[in-house]
């Protein structure tokens, strides 16, 4: 599992983990508490660009359905086919076996830090 | 006075109503409606009412008959979708007549419903093995529109870029004017096409999608398998609308590479009605579940891991995604999809096999002996359908044997065609040299005799060989006795209005009175088809017209139209005659539909559908329509408004105080108001949508005019609209008369606003709302108001110390129903609005609305027909339950080991081994003692929601899934 402190947050409850040019992204713990047991997940196919901002995919839970939307500009380098067979883990292991995509970004918007991010769902 | 029905009807009498004024504070009935209503809108009682006072129970009965009699039965050979049928008596007797089945609410809570999910997967079995298909649906809301949801699914579906649907030309003219009216209406364009292809110059196509029907309208059966694979080669996908009762003998839409089969189930013994209630249905391949509309039945696992029925991928639907949903459809057809589904329990696949065999072997005596008789045959391959060549002769043939009580059909001066059924296989009536010879007599023609056709109507191609209904519930109940046992053993597993109160808040789930239900099976309505001729259903175009001009006066409307099958279809109705509207005047940019953020998420699915696009209103503190935001959207959208909908009194149960104002800026901005009649059952009397700034609006008859739930359908939605909507209401080009008041200019094509197959929707449950507002009278429909309003405003007022009542409006007073805020309570104890649902099971109740319109409450809406010993013994239970959450945030009981976390509890789980658990069996089943006579068993404990959309089975699991 990643360290939540030194993830990149937006607005829309999707964490963001930088790796040199990869952002990997995921749902916060928050965000899949509050969706309820996920038990579909569509997620854009690679090599797919994306914008930032963007629809890119759905998380659908028993009871509603949240929108993945891409935090950065660029390009789907891996989807987790683990989560598509098992969407689960989006609840179980958010930060962790939960992420969502991989994508290679030209360049980092302006994102939350943790502290910022703790703020805005008042945890 | 005392045999007056309203007594009947209304559960609280005057002393009862005494004491409960006297908890809410009022001293009247007619004081606290009229403090709760605003006084903007209240009106004073007609002078000149078209309502006649109550009638008796045998009154109203007794002019039933009269309009009964004045339709005629004669045999139906018309066809189109619509044969008559024997209804096996064990159905009708336990389903169709029994409250255990009737009364009962669409399946949200499951643990309650086990018997008619059960039913339900039946169904879904049965259309998915018939129509070779991997996953079926638990009912359209008739063939014509589950044509539609193909076509849109197909478009959803194809990643074709083109904006183009193939429709058979030899499809049902009734499904063709729907396609034409609901394609228009989201700009899809559809290419006619005879399908008369060479099989192998199959030629270029740029489609997303092509519809054929299977067998044709004009009875041809024939192999589509060439033009669905050129279809899906191109990237498009194949709808075929196929005849269930011809599948089991012809090859299944499945086997020929369809994508999506639809249909109905109306000729497994479901009466025609004129037209309707009746089941469609539509099943898919693997791979398009997800993209399926409406209702899903799905096998999950309950706590104890025993199999469990529930609603699957309940994130498709419109409650939950809105202008997202795969369609509007909501209530289905669910009453006619278990008679369906029973129907062929009970007659098995042999059993089916037998009736298509007896009905394909009449069909192809009378073809024999009309090639006999030296006349042409339209198709030399059919099954149930036989066109005769008559140049000339058609409309006189079709008079003679109207003469001689068989009604057929005619196309042109040329052809005529016969469809044979399972109700005309009898031996003293029309057997096929009884028909040649009527026909030989039109034509002059002498008829040979007799002899046993040799040759097949069927191509040898298109025979089935593959297996159908082979699960054991196709093949156990054969004698009657077992088929009533079962169909009470499932029906003893459900919680349906007479087990007790179904304060389904936004429902009104109210008495749905045996003498309402009476003529429904009377057979001057049952046995009638649709398009049979004006002259025979004049009792049923006066109860019509009749109905229409009583629900135009309670709303405050000039024209009703009863086609709509469900409150979603009016919704669509009404706002496509808002589009028309507009577009009449050359307003084509008026597009944008105004919906404020607490509506039904089926209104924003609706609007999509109409080709509007939505902008959401945001909703206030008190729940109300905001009208800052709201004169903000308006300004933004001054040149695009089309409509804004709300519904009155609101979702949040309040007589919104400003309603007025809303309707004033929005028909000040060029809008039309949409008023949606789900609340309606909170008006009548007091206020009526067109005299407070209505434009249209549907009613839900399955509501407010007492159309009973059938489990999740069937449901009337008639739309009604000021005189200058008129022209754009529903019309049908099948229609023996136009009933509609103020249709205006003649010139105007209102025949194209065809929203439902039939004419007139589904008239064979009308009766039931008719005789309702006869009994009522006006003042009758005005005190069931008055009860309802107090009733909701004793729960609120009796709870409130408990729950808070989140919205009120007037004087704090809410409308015929209370939100109950549980939020707090889960804050404090850690119980949710689950727990609480979960134990009113416990307590003997259906659980009221969850979790709509705002999360984590309850909504409550008691109606009028509950008496106040039932209301009380709901408020006790809620009391009760609010002090079982209080133990467990007292530390009394564990948060993980208590009686809400646990509930519902079953007979076995009490009593089966070892009690672990921190409360005892006494408290986990016994809560309060009043429920040792009177216990109801859940059949399952808590149903796991996720796993069962984790792991989707919709079809029948296998026996050993039950073994313990």
């Amino acid at each position: 599992m990643a360290d939540k402190t030194t993830l990149k947050y937006t607005a829309e409850h999707e964490w963001v983990l930088v790796d040199g040019t990869t952002a990997t992204v995921g749902i916060t713990a928050y965000a899949a508490e509050k969706l309820g047991d996920v038990v579909f997940v569509d997620l854009p196919d690679v090599g797919a660009t994306v914008a930032e901002g963007k629809v890119v995919g759905e998380i659908e839970s028993t009871k509603s359905v949240g929108e993945l939307f891409a935090p950065v500009n660029g390009t789907v380098l891996e989807a987790n086919d683990a989560v598509v067979a098992s969407p689960e883990l989006v609840n179980t292991d958010p930060f962790g076996e939960g992420w969502l995509i991989k994508v290679e970004f030209e360049s980092l918007p302006e994102l939350m830090s943790f502290d910022e991010y703790s703020k805005l769902v008042g945890e | 006075m005392a045999d007056l029905f309203a007594s009947r009807h209304i559960g609280t009498d005057s002393v009862a109503q005494l004491e409960m004024l006297s908890a809410v504070g009022y001293d009247t009935v007619e004081e606290l409606v009229l403090a709760a209503v605003p006084e903007s809108i209240q009106v004073e009682p007609l002078q000149n009412s078209t309502i006649p006072d109550a009638a008796t129970e045998r009154e109203a009965l007794a002019e039933l008959r009269e309009l009964a009699s004045r339709n005629t039965v004669r045999t139906s050979m018309i066809g189109l979708g619509y044969y008559d049928t024997i209804t096996p008596a064990v159905i009708k007797r336990n389903v169709l007549e029994n409250p255990s089945w009737y009364t009962a609410y669409t399946p949200y809570q499951p643990e309650i419903s086990q018997g008619r999910l059960e039913a339900l997967i039946n169904f879904q079995t049965m259309v998915s093995d018939l129509t070779g298909m991997t996953t079926a649906n638990a009912s359209m809301l008739d063939e014509g529109t589950a044509v539609v949801e193909g076509m849109l699914l197909a478009r959803r579906a194809s990643k074709s870029p083109s904006n183009v649907f193939l429709v058979d030309a030899d499809a049902l003219p009734q499904t063709k004017a729907l396609l034409a009216n609901r394609a228009q209406a989201v700009g899809i364009e559809l290419h006619e096409t005879p399908y008369d292809l060479d099989p192998d110059d199959v030629p270029d196509l740029d489609v997303f999608g092509a519809f054929i029907q299977y067998p044709g309208a004009s009875g041809r059966v024939w192999d589509p398998s060439k033009v669905i694979s050129a279809v899906k080669a191109q990237g498009g996908l194949a709808v075929v609308a196929a005849d269930l009762l011809a599948l089991t003998l012809l090859k299944s839409p499945g086997e020929l590479g369809a994508d999506v089969a639809v249909g109905t189930s109306q000729r497994f013994g479901v009466p025609m009605g004129f037209g309707g209630p009746h089941a469609g249905f539509m099943a898919v391949r693997a791979g398009l579940e997800r993209q399926l509309p409406g209702r899903l039945v799905g096998v999950s696992q309950d706590a104890a891991g025993h199999p469990a029925y529930r609603l699957s991928l309940q994130a498709r639907e419109q409650h939950i995604r809105r202008e997202k949903a795969t369609s509007n459809i909501c209530t289905a057809q669910v009453l006619l999809a278990v008679m369906a589904s029973m129907y062929a329990v009970y007659h098995g696949p042999q059993g089916l096999r037998q009736i298509a065999n007896e009905v394909n072997s009449d069909a192809q005596g009378f073809a024999d002996l009309v090639e006999k008789m030296g006349l042409e045959l339209v198709s030399d391959s059919y099954f149930d359908t036989v066109g005769v060549r008559v140049p000339g002769n058609a409309v006189k043939v079709r008079e003679r044997f109207q003469a001689a009580d068989i009604l057929v059909r005619s196309e042109g001066d040329d052809v005529v065609y016969f469809a044979f059924d399972e109700a005309g296989h009898d031996p003293w009536g029309r057997t096929p040299s009884v028909l040649a010879e009527t026909l030989g007599a039109a034509l002059g023609v002498a008829v040979p005799k007799e002899e046993k056709a040799e040759s097949s109507s069927i191509p040898s191609g298109l025979s089935r060989t593959s297996e159908y209904l082979t699960h054991p519930v196709f093949n156990t109940h054969r004698s009657e006795t077992a088929m009533m046992r079962y169909l009470k053993y499932l029906a003893d597993k459900d919680y349906a209005l007479d087990r007790g109160m179904i304060p389904l808040g936004s429902c009104t789930m109210k008495l749905n009175a045996a003498t309402e239900m009476e003529s429904v099976t009377w057979p001057e309505f049952g046995s009638i088809h649709p398009f049979a001729p004006e002259g025979d259903v004049e009792g049923y175009l006066e109860l019509i017209e009749q109905l229409q001009t009583w629900l135009a006066e309670v709303t405050g409307y000039d024209s009703v139209s009863l086609q709509p099958n469900a409150g979603s279809q009016g919704e669509l109705a009404g706002l496509l005659a808002i589009r028309g509207y507009h577009h009449s005047r050359g307003d084509v940019n008026r597009s944008t539909c105004l919906i404020p953020s607490s509506a039904h998420g089926t209104n924003a699915a609706s609007a999509v559908l109409a080709g509007m696009k939505v902008v959401v209103v945001a909703t206030n503190e008190l729940g109300n329509v905001d009208l800052d935001d709201l004169r903000a959207k308006i300004a933004e959208h001054a040149d695009d408004l089309a409509a804004l909908m709300i519904t009155y009194p609101s979702t949040h149960g309040v007589y919104e105080h400003e309603v007025r104002d809303i309707t004033d800026a929005v028909h000040a901005a060029g809008g039309q108001v949409y008023v949606d009649g789900a609340n309606l059952n909170a008006l009548l009397g007091y206020a009526r949508f067109g005299d407070f700034g209505g434009d249209v609006s549907h009613l839900n008859l399955h509501k407010t005019f007492c159309i009973p739930h059938g489990g999740g359908g069937p449901g009337v939605g008639p739309v009604a609209a000021k005189a200058h909507l008129a022209p754009f209401l529903p019309g049908h080009p099948m229609a023996q008369r136009d009933t509609i008041a103020h249709r205006g200019d003649a010139e105007l094509p209102w025949h194209r606003n065809i929203v439902s197959a039939a004419p007139y929707g589904s008239p064979s449950i009308l009766p039931i709302s008719w005789a309702y507002v006869r009994m009522m009278g006006a003042d009758g429909l005005k005190a069931a108001t008055g009860a309802a309003v107090l009733a909701a405003n004793y729960v609120a007022a009796r709870l409130r110390d408990y729950y808070p009542v989140l919205y009120a409006g007037d004087n704090g007073l809410v409308a015929h129903e209370c939100i109950l805020d549980l939020r707090p309570l889960t804050a404090a104890t850690g119980v949710t609005v689950d727990d609480v649902a979960k134990r009113l099971i416990d307590y003997g109740f259906h659980a009221p609305t969850m979790s709509f319109p705002v999360a984590g409450t309850l909504m409550v809406e008691p109606t009028e027909s509950e008496d106040l010993p039932e209301i009380d013994r709901f408020i006790d239970a809620m009391i009760a339950i609010k002090a079982e959450a209080d133990a467990v945030a007292a530390g009394r009981w564990p948060a993980d080991d208590n009686p809400l976390v646990h509930a519902p509890h079953t007979a076995q789980a009490v009593i089966v081994g070892e009690w672990e658990h921190a409360y005892s069996r006494e408290e986990a089943v016994y809560p309060i003692r009043a429920l040792i006579r009177t216990k109801y068993w859940p059949p399952v404990r808590r149903i796991d929601q996720a796993y069962g959309d984790r792991n989707l089975v919709c079809a029948c699991p296998p026996i050993e899934a039950f073994a313990e």
